[in-house]
């Protein structure tokens, strides 16, 4: 039950469990901010399609790692939400105002890169 | 299994009840996106108990109404109640740090909602939603 990430080329990818706690959330956060760090990324994706749940809860910590995310420098695409998760959401009033979405990993990973070439276009 | 209880006191308690009713629902013949739409519902209303009322008690049961079958949820807290249940009921409107959205936001998940409130006494939420024929 706890998030992992791990690093492919300039991205990081954390891939969800399919129901995190709150100690979970915080681990991910961490995780994140730290090996974003390290790794000196520019991205990172967070894979949710394990998630069998999305709520206001949920979805207010994950717009706080994606503005971190962001403040630290690196750009953040949620990818995998279901379209039972998506409906859910819509229902609820929620939407994920600080992330960029894509529909899976190798779209997200895309979308990133876009993202990198537009605010830094020297770099390949 | 046909009806359950789950004690909501810790945040783990949330995953449990949505768990719970997820695997209750999933027996009664709910489509894939009800039995998210049912989970987010409870996810809500048990993140409320945990947030404002030291926990509470979640029922799950099924429904029978002729041909009809449905899931009835009853969620039960003895926390300090709500003052204006109108206000709670509105979208947005928070006094803790959520987005405001868990009871308004289950409303629309279910299709029935029912909340009664008490100060000093608790707060009682009963939901239902119907398997679609």
């Amino acid at each position: 039950m706890t998030p992992r990430v791990l690093k492919q080329g300039q991205f990081l990818i954390a891939s969800l469990p399919d129901a995190l706690t709150d100690s979970g959330w915080r681990g991910l956060r961490d995780l994140l901010m730290e090996q974003v760090g390290k790794h000196r990324s520019l991205g990172a994706v967070i894979d949710v399609s394990g998630m069998e749940v999305m709520d206001s809860y949920a979805t207010r910590l994950l717009e706080g790692i994606a503005r971190m995310l962001s403040l630290r420098g690196a750009a953040c695409v949620v990818v995998g939400i279901s379209p039972g998760v998506a409906f859910a959401m819509t229902r609820l009033g929620l939407r994920l105002s600080t992330a960029d979405t894509a529909l899976d990993l190798d779209d997200g990973l895309e979308l990133l890169s876009r993202r990198v070439r537009e605010k830094r276009p020297h770099v390949r | 299994m046909s009806a359950d209880r789950v004690v909501v006191r810790h945040e783990a308690d949330i995953i449990s009840a949505r768990q719970s009713a997820r695997g209750l629902a999933a027996t009664l013949g709910f489509s894939e996106s009800d039995l998210i739409l049912i989970a987010t519902a409870i996810s809500e209303v048990a993140r409320n108990m945990v947030e404002y009322a030291h926990g509470g008690e979640i029922a799950l049961r099924a429904l029978q109404e002729g041909s009809r079958r449905g899931l009835e949820i009853v969620a039960r807290d003895e926390g300090p109640g709500i003052a204006d249940l109108q206000l709670a009921m509105q979208d947005g409107y928070s006094t803790g740090h959520s987005l405001g959205l868990g009871l308004p936001g289950a409303r629309r998940l279910m299709d029935e909602f029912q909340i009664d409130s008490r100060l000093g006494a608790g707060t009682t939420v009963v939901m239902r939603k119907w398997v679609l024929g």
